[in-house]
This record gives C-alpha cells, sequence and structure tokens, in this order.
C-alpha cells in the first residue's frame, strides 16, 4: 500500500530508509521514527481495533500513552500482548494484529534478557519536554547528579512537533543543543525510552527503559531488553505533561475520531496527514492552535467550534490569517460512519441548536488538558479542581517534589520553562549546594490566551448509549446514569461498577471528563467529587522484567557444600533444604530411590557410609558467659558442660514450643560449637542475637556464624572407628579415650580437623569438621577408604528408625518437647525460654498429640506423611482426627515400614489399632513405641 | 606437593578471568572479631594488628576499613569487624593472647572474595546493590554489609575502581554466576550457560 497521507516532507522520521512490517495480514512501509499509529495512519488505516463488548471498529485516538484504542498484538520477536501502537516503534520485520479488548500471553518461553538496576541520584527530572529539560539542565549546572527520564524515544516533549521557537530559532535546536550538554556531563544520566511507573516511598522511583525494543531482529542478544530502574533521588522534578481529555458525543468512538492536539501532533511530528477534511471541536485556546496546525499541514478544515463565546484573540487572528471562521457556542452533537463504521460526517450545531451535517473523515475533539498528575498522586500530593485551569492540578506541595509546566498546569511555553528552570536550580543546589550560575530559561514568543478553558464535558446526551465515557471499557454514559441511579455518590464506586478508568489506559483521557459526567448528573461541583486514586504502575510492566535475572538457575541462591561437585560426579539426586542443594541419594544404575536407600542404610548399619553434613547450621559462641546463656537458651543444662564434650539441646520458643535443636560443644572455657538444622541455622542465630541485644546485654557472649567455615562428613557404622584410626594414626580412638558425645581437635587424611563424636543414626559414628577449602579433599580421602556416601533420604531412615524427631517435619510449632518424647532433656531445675509456657495447664493435657510409631498392617504399605490418624475410619463426618503421619518410610534393616506420628493421647494409645487416611484410602496401623531399632542403644559404641 | 585446598570458585576461574573484570581472590586470611573498641583488650590487638603511630589501636568506624595494605579491618557493626590479611598471615597468632572481652574467630575459609576492577566494576554492582556507590558517597576504604543480588555479602572497595566482594563459600556460585551474567553487556561475549 502506497502511504496516501505521508506529507511531502517534515517529520522527525528517516526518510531515507524503509521499513516492512505486517498489520492484520497485510505488508506495509514505514519509516525509523514512525510508530504503528503513525504508520498506519500515513497508509489510510483507520481501523487498528474493536471495542471489546460492542465489536465497534476503533481507531487511533491518540498519540502516546493515554491512547484508550489502538492496543495491537504483536507477534514477532518475543511477543507481546497489549501493546499500545502509539508508542510502538516499528522495526523492520514486525508483525502485529488489532485487538478486541484482550491480547494473549505467548506459550513460548521468552528468552529475552531483563535488566534490572539500581541508582541513585540528587534530582530526579521525570519527562524531557520543555519544562523538564530547563529543569534538568539548571540541576545539573550546579554540580548535582541529575537523572533525567523520558518515556519517548527522544527528548522534546511537546516540541517535537517541530512547530516552536526558542531563542528566535526553532524548538528543537535548543532540545538539541541542551540534550547534547547534558550528556557530556559527567554526573548526568538520560534514560529515553524509559517510563517512571511508580513513586514510592522515601522517593523511591521505578521506571522501565525500552532498550532494544525498537531494533527488531536487529537487537543485539546479549543486550537485556528491557532494563528496570530502582532510583533513589533525594528531589524529584515532576515534568510529565499533561494529557489531552476529549469532549464527549453520540457515536463519539468511530475510528476518524481523534483528540485535537494528537491530530495535529500525528501532522507535524510524523509528517502524516490524520485526515483531509477536519472537524475540530474544543473547549479551550490549544484546540484552536491544534486547528492551525492541521490547515498549515494541509488539513481542509470543514468546521472549527468553540464551545465557548470570546471575544477575538490572537488564535483567532491566526485562523481568520488563514481564512478559518471560529463557530463559538457550537459542539459535535454525533457522527455518521460509513459501511465499514469509519468516521464520514459530524453534526455540528449551536448549544441548543438544530445541527447541520459536516462531510469528513476527521474530528479533531479537544476538553483541555489533564496535567498527568499521577507520580504527584503516587507520591502523596492530591490533586485538587481548579476552575481557573478546568482540570484538576497538583494541590498541596509533597516535601522534595516539584511540579513544573503543563503537570503544574503550566501550559505557556514560556512560563513552564522558566518554572522548570527554577525549580531544578533550587533541587539542585539544595542536594549538592550550588556552583555554577543559574542558567535562564531561553526566549519564547508570548501568546496571549483568548480566554480561559471551559469545563465541557460533553455537547449532546442524546442516546447515551453511544456516549462512550471509557473507550477501552466500552463504558458509556448510559452506564454512569446507571451508576447514579444505584445511588452512587462516589467516583470510585462508578468506576467499580461501570468499570470506566479500569482498563489497560487507566482512563488517561476520559477518567477526569467521567468524573465531570458524575458531578453534573449529581449537581456537585467537580471539584466535590474528586478524581480516582492513581496507583502504580502508570503503564503496564512485563512479567519478564519484573523477574530481571532472577530465573532459571539464579531464581534463587544454590548452596552448595564443598564436595557438590562429587556428588555431581556421583550421579546424587539432589533435594532442596532451604536454600541448599543436598544429596537426595546416589543412585547406582539401574537403582530407584528405594533400591538405593536400602544399599545405602545397609551400609550404615552393617559396614560404613558417609554423608556430607556440611549444611548444619554452626555457631561459634565466646565470652564467660556462654553457659550461663545456654542455660536460658536450651530446655536442659549446659553450663555443666565439660571442655571436649557434646551435649544434645533443645530450644523452644516463649510458648513452649519446640523451635530447633542440635548438638553443642564445649570447644575452650569460654568458647562453644553450637549446631543448628539446616534450615534454621539463619533463624537460630537471629533467635540468639535478639536475646543477646535486647533482653540480656550484660551477659558477656558473642555469636558468630561459622556454617560457612566448617565442612562437615559423618562418617557412620560399625566400621567407622577402624577408618577413623587409618586416617588420623595420632587420635586414640578407643572408646574410653574418645566416648560418646565428646570432641577431639585431630589431624584426619593430613587435614586440620574437630572430631566429633555424635550419631544420628544409632550408629557408632563421627562427624568430622573441616575448614571449608579442605572439604573436598577430606570427602576424597574418605572414598578413597570405600565408604558408601548416603543422601538425605537413607539419614531420615536411619533416624527415624531410632525414633529421633527433625525439627520442622516432626514438630511444627504446636509441639512441646515433652510431647515429642524429649521431656528427658527439659530441666526442671532452672528457667530457660519456654519453661512458665510449659507450666501451662494446656501443655500439662494428657489428650496432647504426642510423639508415637506406627507400623501399618501391611509391611509393604508405606504410608503418606501428613496422612490423618482415625478411630474409625467408617465413621460418619465429621471424623474426629486423632493426628497425623509426620515420616514414614520403609526400613531395610526391619525389613518392613514404619512411621512416626503424632496421635493425642500418645503411647496410651500403645497396641491399638488406628487407621491412617490419605486419598480416601484408610490403612490399619498399629501404635509402637517411636524407637524401632536398637532400643538400647547398643550400638553406639561400635 | 599440590595445595590441597580447593577455592569456592576454582571451577569458575576462567569464566571470571574472561570478563576482564573479575577473578577470585581465594585463601584470604580473616577473622570476625568482636569486642568494644574502647576495652583496652580491644585496644591492645588493634595496636598488636596495626603497629605504628597512626594505627594503632584504632578500628575502623561506621562503613569505614581501617588498616593500610594486605592487612585491614572492615567495620561490620557496632563492635564487630572483619580482619582481613593475605592468605597464610599470621592473623592467628596475634589472637592467641588473652584477650578479655574479645571474640576472635577464624572465618577465613568460610568467605570467599570476587574482585571486580576496572570502569564498569561499580555499574555492574549497581545491578544487584541498593547501596549508592557513587564516589561522593562510597569511595576507597567504605565498606559495607549489604546484599548483592540474593547473597548477603560485605563490599569494600579498595582503590577508585576496586572493589572486593567477600560472599559466604556456600552463596559463591551462586553469587559469581549472577556477577557473569549482569557483566555480560560490558563484555565481549555471550553469557555463560546457565
Amino acid at each position: 500500500m502506497s502511504q496516501a497521507f505521508r506529507r511531502a516532507a517534515g517529520g522527525r522520521i528517516d526518510r531515507s530508509r524503509t521499513l516492512n512490517f505486517h498489520f492484520d495480514g497485510r505488508a506495509f512501509e514505514a519509516h525509523p521514527g514512525d510508530t504503528l499509529s503513525s504508520a498506519l495512519l500515513a497508509h489510510g488505516v483507520r481501523v487498528v481495533a474493536r471495542g471489546p463488548y460492542t465489536g465497534r471498529p476503533r481507531g487511533t485516538y491518540g498519540i502516546g500513552a493515554e491512547e484508550p484504542n489502538a492496543f495491537v498484538q504483536v507477534d514477532s520477536g518475543p511477543g507481546e500482548p497489549m501493546v499500545r501502537a502509539t508508542t510502538l516503534e516499528v522495526y523492520d520485520g514486525l508483525v502485529a494484529r488489532s485487538l478486541a479488548g484482550r491480547g494473549e500471553l505467548s506459550d513460548e518461553p521468552d528468552h529475552s534478557r531483563y535488566d534490572k538496576t539500581w541508582a541513585h541520584c540528587d534530582v530526579l527530572v521525570v519527562g524531557a519536554g520543555p519544562a523538564g529539560l530547563a529543569a534538568a539542565h539548571a540541576a545539573a549546572v550546579t554540580g548535582a547528579r541529575v537523572i533525567l527520564a523520558d518515556e519517548r524515544p527522544e527528548p522534546g516533549g511537546e516540541l517535537l512537533a517541530g512547530r516552536a521557537h526558542l531563542d528566535g530559532r526553532p524548538a528543537m535546536d535548543w532540545v538539541r543543543d541542551v540534550h547534547a550538554r547534558l550528556t557530556g556531563l559527567p554526573e548526568v544520566r538520560v534514560l529515553t525510552r524509559t517510563t517512571v511507573t511508580g513513586f514510592y516511598d522515601g522517593n523511591f522511583l521505578v521506571a522501565v527503559q525500552r532498550r532494544t525494543d525498537h531494533l527488531g531482529a536487529d537487537a543485539p542478544a546479549h543486550v537485556a531488553r528491557q532494563r528496570l530502574w530502582h532510583i533513589r533521588a533525594a528531589r524529584v522534578v515532576l515534568a510529565t505533561g499533561a494529557h489531552e481529555r476529549p469532549i464527549l458525543f453520540p457515536d463519539n468512538d468511530r475510528p476518524g475520531i481523534m483528540l485535537a492536539a494528537a491530530a495535529a501532533g500525528y501532522a507535524w511530528r510524523y509528517g502524516v496527514l490524520p485526515g483531509r477534511r477536519a472537524v475540530v471541536a474544543g473547549a479551550h485556546d490549544g484546540a484552536l492552535w491544534a486547528a492551525v496546525d492541521l490547515f498549515d499541514a494541509g488539513v481542509e478544515l470543514a468546521a472549527v467550534l468553540d464551545v465557548r463565546r470570546l471575544p477575538e484573540g490572537q488564535v483567532h487572528r491566526a485562523l481568520r490569517d488563514r481564512g478559518v471562521a471560529v463557530s463559538a457556542g457550537h459542539g459535535v452533537v454525533g457522527t455518521d460512519a460509513d459501511a465499514d463504521g469509519v468516521l464520514e460526517a459530524a453534526w455540528v450545531a449551536p448549544v441548543d441548536g438544530s445541527p447541520r451535517r459536516v462531510p469528513c473523515d476527521l474530528v479533531a475533539t479537544s476538553g483541555g488538558w489533564n496535567p498527568a498528575v499521577h507520580l504527584y498522586s503516587q507520591a502523596g500530593g492530591r490533586p485538587l479542581w481548579s476552575a481557573d485551569h478546568a482540570a484538576f492540578v497538583p494541590g498541596d506541595p509533597v516535601p522534595a517534589v516539584s511540579c513544573v509546566g503543563a503537570a503544574a498546569g503550566t501550559f505557556g511555553l514560556a512560563d513552564a520553562l522558566a518554572e522548570g528552570a527554577e525549580a531544578g536550580w533550587q533541587a539542585g543546589a539544595g542536594t549538592h549546594g550550588g556552583g555554577g550560575e543559574e542558567p535562564l530559561p531561553p526566549a519564547t514568543d508570548s501568546v496571549a490566551d483568548a480566554g480561559a478553558p471551559a469545563a465541557c464535558w460533553l455537547t449532546s446526551d442524546l442516546r447515551p448509549d453511544t456516549v462512550f465515557v471509557d473507550l477501552q471499557r466500552d463504558a458509556t454514559l448510559h452506564d454512569v446514569r446507571r451508576a447514579v441511579g444505584a445511588g452512587m455518590t462516589s467516583s470510585e464506586h462508578v468506576k467499580r461498577y461501570t468499570t470506566a478508568g479500569t482498563a489497560a489506559d487507566q482512563g488517561r483521557t476520559t477518567g477526569v471528563t467521567t468524573v465531570g459526567v458524575l458531578a453534573g448528573l449529581l449537581g456537585l461541583p467537580v471539584g466535590a467529587v474528586g478524581t480516582t486514586t492513581y496507583r502504580p504502575p502508570y503503564t503496564p510492566i512485563s512479567f519478564g522484567l519484573l523477574a530481571g535475572r532472577d530465573r532459571g538457575r539464579l531464581l534463587d541462591p544454590e548452596r552448595r557444600t564443598p564436595m557438590h561437585e562429587r556428588h555431581e560426579a556421583a550421579d546424587a539426586v539432589f533435594e532442596n533444604v532451604g536454600q541448599w542443594k543436598r544429596p537426595w541419594y546416589y543412585p547406582r544404575p539401574g537403582e530407584d530411590l528405594d533400591r538405593a536407600v536400602e544399599r545405602e542404610c545397609r551400609a550404615a548399619r552393617e559396614g560404613v557410609a558417609m554423608m556430607d553434613v556440611s549444611t548444619l547450621g554452626k555457631i561459634s559462641l565466646s565470652g564467660p558467659d556462654v553457659g550461663e546463656f545456654l542455660d536460658r537458651i536450651y530446655t536442659n543444662r549446659f553450663s555443666t558442660l565439660k571442655v571436649g564434650q557434646c551435649r544434645y539441646g533443645v530450644m523452644c520458643l516463649a510458648d513452649g514450643m519446640v523451635f530447633d535443636d542440635g548438638v553443642t560443644a564445649r570447644i575452650a572455657p569460654d568458647r562453644w560449637h553450637l549446631t543448628t538444622t539446616t534450615g534454621n541455622a539463619a533463624a537460630v542465630l537471629d533467635w540468639l542475637e535478639e536475646w543477646l541485644q535486647t533482653e540480656w546485654p550484660s551477659l558477656r557472649v558473642s555469636a558468630t556464624s561459622v556454617t560457612d567455615q566448617w565442612a562437615a562428613v559423618a562418617v557412620v557404622g560399625p566400621g567407622s572407628r577402624e577408618v577413623l584410626r587409618r586416617l588420623a594414626p595420632s587420635l586414640d580412638v578407643s572408646a574410653p579415650a574418645f566416648p560418646f558425645l565428646s570432641v577431639r581437635d585431630a589431624t584426619v587424611a593430613g587435614i586440620p580437623a574437630r572430631v566429633f563424636r555424635i550419631s544420628f543414626t544409632g550408629e557408632l559414628s563421627y562427624e568430622i569438621n573441616v575448614p571449608a577449602w579442605h572439604g573436598l579433599a577430606l570427602w576424597d580421602a574418605l572414598l578413597a577408604q570405600g565408604i558408601t556416601p548416603y543422601g538425605t533420604e537413607t539419614m531420615h531412615v536411619l533416624r527415624a528408625e531410632k525414633g529421633f524427631i527433625v525439627a520442622g517435619q516432626d514438630t511444627d510449632g504446636t509441639v512441646t518437647p515433652h510431647d515429642a518424647g524429649l521431656g528427658w532433656a527439659v530441666s526442671t531445675a532452672k528457667h530457660f525460654i519456654g519453661s512458665r509456657s510449659l507450666a501451662r495447664a494446656d501443655t500439662a493435657r494428657a489428650d496432647r498429640k504426642r510423639l508415637v510409631g506406627l507400623l501399618p498392617a501391611d509391611p509393604s504399605v508405606v504410608l503418606a506423611e501428613g496422612a490423618q490418624l482415625v478411630v474409625d475410619a467408617d465413621a460418619p463426618t465429621p471424623v474426629p482426627m486423632l493426628g497425623h503421619v509426620t515420616s514414614s518410610y520403609r526400613s531395610a534393616a526391619l525389613g518392613r515400614s514404619f512411621a512416626l506420628a503424632l496421635v493425642a493421647g500418645g503411647l496410651t494409645l500403645r497396641g491399638e489399632t488406628l487407621y491412617a487416611v490419605d486419598a480416601g484410602r484408610a490403612q490399619p496401623v498399629v501404635v509402637t513405641e517411636p524407637v524401632f531399632y536398637d532400643p538400647e542403644g547398643a550400638r553406639r559404641d561400635g | 606437593m599440590a595445595d590441597p585446598r580447593r577455592s569456592p570458585l576454582a571451577h569458575l576461574a576462567e569464566p571470571l578471568a574472561a570478563t576482564g573484570i573479575m577473578r577470585e581472590l581465594p585463601y584470604l586470611s580473616s577473622f570476625e572479631v568482636r569486642g568494644d573498641p574502647a576495652e583496652p583488650a580491644m585496644a591492645r590487638l588493634g595496636a598488636a594488628l596495626f603497629p605504628g603511630p597512626l594505627l594503632a589501636a584504632s578500628w575502623p568506624t561506621a562503613g569505614h576499613a581501617a588498616g593500610t595494605g594486605p592487612r585491614y579491618a572492615l567495620w561490620c557493626g557496632p563492635g564487630w569487624y572483619l580482619l582481613v590479611d593475605e592468605p597464610g598471615s599470621a592473623l592467628a597468632e596475634a589472637m592467641a593472647d588473652d584477650l578479655p572481652g574479645v571474640s576472635a574467630v577464624d572465618v577465613s575459609a568460610g568467605r570467599t572474595v570476587v574482585e571486580l576492577s576496572g570502569p564498569h566494576a561499580r555499574e555492574v554492582l549497581a545491578h544487584g546493590c541498593a547501596l549508592d556507590l557513587h564516589p561522593r558517597v562510597f569511595g576507597p576504604g567504605s565498606c559495607a554489609r549489604t546484599n548483592l543480588a540474593k547473597a548477603q555479602v560485605i563490599l569494600h572497595q579498595t582503590a577508585s575502581t576496586t572493589y572486593r566482594v567477600f560472599v559466604g563459600a556456600s552463596f559463591a556460585d551462586y553469587l559469581a554466576r549472577w556477577l557473569l551474567d549482569a557483566a555480560v553487556e560490558y563484555i565481549r561475549g555471550e553469557p555463560v550457560d546457565q
């Protein structure tokens, strides 16, 4: 197709190059600098979307982020649903299609790179229009660190249309000069294609930078497609401009109806005629100036309407010079469409007069400008209605935030430049102390207003179901009337009832207009109704960008032990324990989980096996009061522990419930080594610090995490003593010399080590700790002894056979030490955290759930962990539930399945049959003691 | 005899070097020291560690490092310091004295260090660190306990464009891969395989 509506010259497009793209299956051409909207308008394509509920054809309505109609689905590149055609830069190979309402998410994985970064500045200027550029420049010359962000591909804002002059030269020359000066300053960062989407507490702002979307297939693969900026700014200057709003009338949604300044913008910024014969209808001088711009671009003006009746002003003279008369007191009252639903005529009428039909292919409507107060509002400001502006403008100032230019309701170019420069200078000097000379804003021709803008919301309410107050939601005046009829008076309620303002465009063009209409229906002043709340994000953010590089392997830290690569080499299957990657089991060829675990268990019970236990939490405690401190932390006593000894301890929270357990050793009189469960390491350290810092600062104790300092291997089984004897020839490993629950420093396999004689399996075992960088060498030395490695599943089976709990698996925050069968570890001779709670009647109830063992009647059945336990599987619902299965495994040593459970009444039910119910199946089980293997503890000493 | 030790990032030495920005500084000696700097034992330890009229007994103030050359102390919190020295240093001997009220724990093997240097070092860090590292705010001799990506680190700027990132040994692989990814745009070549 030819670009029949492309002007012969002009616009900020590169006519020397041609880009090819497809829209709705048809091939088109564009030039670099075009948006999809401008390129389609250049070809005379009017229909770019359909109303989601009405199916009515819709055309491009605006020129930027305010667009309500022209959302398209992009199918090229990574694909993206619901992209504004007005801001979508055409690239070679772009494929897009029109939408009716929602777009579609692609099923394909998005391989684009997404980036995040943090940035800090003295002054953040949002918007690089004239006021923003003046502000950024004035701030920058003070030496302040400045970030200037603008959503468009290049700075200039409204000046991009190229018609204004500054200092007697084309305004874009000034823009280019200022931009060049800014980019040349070391402390200034200019971010284009960057939308500041959110303003949060503490002057923290979030911005989305589109970095390669406009490059299409030329985008380098290693460059992140988008970048999320987290910006902390001492001062913020909001130069966010304003959004044009329409005047409503019946059939105001036809393709060919546009905002007036947007229409003029296409003509001058993109060199595209938005139509050939226009009706311009407005309520402020800006609409009339848009008519001038359209005329100068070559658009025939069929009628220029102004709802106001004004004496002749500068803009009227400009139009009269062009042979155009303004119909004062006139507005559009309806439109006609051709067979395709595209505009072919407007009905225009004086107020309360009879309409006449004016054939046209463009209705350019403008009811005024709404300052873009979104970020100001997010920052905590409240926009107020200003009758002088006929708009909501920023109200009370927000600390460290300035609004300038159109965003503050300052629409004159000269005033906006002066306001921007002053705010930028103040912000820069206020944060950096100043320096340099305050720059003067460029001179501009003054334009006298012919008259104040009128607050005009609609020029006809006939056929209210065709007066669209929200084009993207197909919400109409009729809907607003129904809301009022239903008794609603709040703009928030009406928004939710009608859905007006809830679409992807957030009602940027018609939100205030809807408020005006509502105020009229309620007979209230507009300011008394007020706007709805502006919330981030200002424009949508893709999930890919929010994820950034936190996906795939980098989603969350994978903590690795020093022996990790040996586990990988042994084809271990890993499981996540907290952030750790731990070997779950080490299958040999042909083995499944059960077979591998059976083999590993047998090695530990009958020979020698080893496990990487480096992940255990380890805390070094030092100071003369550690013993006293541990007496308060643990339920049992530690101050009596002798140097070289270890003791198992249980700690409770203040409610008396089990929090964590582990073994603590006294290394020296004032130095202790405390271990925690793998998942609780950080929580326990926080817990200790909380008590030390807030409750017992007089205790001389310091706690240092040494989890990562020590690699540790548990060597387990009857053969473990012999292994240690070989690897640590200088260590006396005989039972009398190195008894159970003691610790020795030794050299193991040539490595300085600390060896604990403790056991989580019931077997003779040693936990050998070495500095982490020796972990791999230790593991290799043990492997060379032919020892079988085992993983967490085998560890669980072995400990459960002995009835050893895992805090967090067999406990859930409602279990006391007594409930868990650890009453032996609770001292009654001292106070500890939780001791008072354990004296409560509730914690002494006989029917509390307590730890028991379960033997399924069918020894081949492994119960589901979490299965509920009931007395009568056939009882009518609700079935009284006695408890649940907490751990369940198949035991090689027992030759059958077994389980641990928490059951009301505990061991008073010993020998009883209960039913474990899971997924509709009830399995009979017999309640037993929770210790299944070696109850005498004979194997501990080898 | 070959060094029997293995550093947490030995397996990523090549890709790190290929960036021209990063390398691991393995096996640095380090102790976490806790104690009130006003206490005589801390002053004695400071004097022993940092002999010389200027630095004697002066532990670093908040946000700073103290010391010159390879041996220095980083402020980690009130009465909490990370003492650093080159690999195999005799730090442990200095700690052996009777120092009432002082806790000194050898954590040399618990962390490794990724050093970032060159004109892009600050930018690479900014992708994952919320702190303001601008020279007006953070410069040589500054340090902070902070998060880099999702790892807790101690960040120490040692020169105008050189930073040391102290990271727990178990987090080092994650952090290095994250850094390699964050640095992709500052080097030639493609991202390392994830």
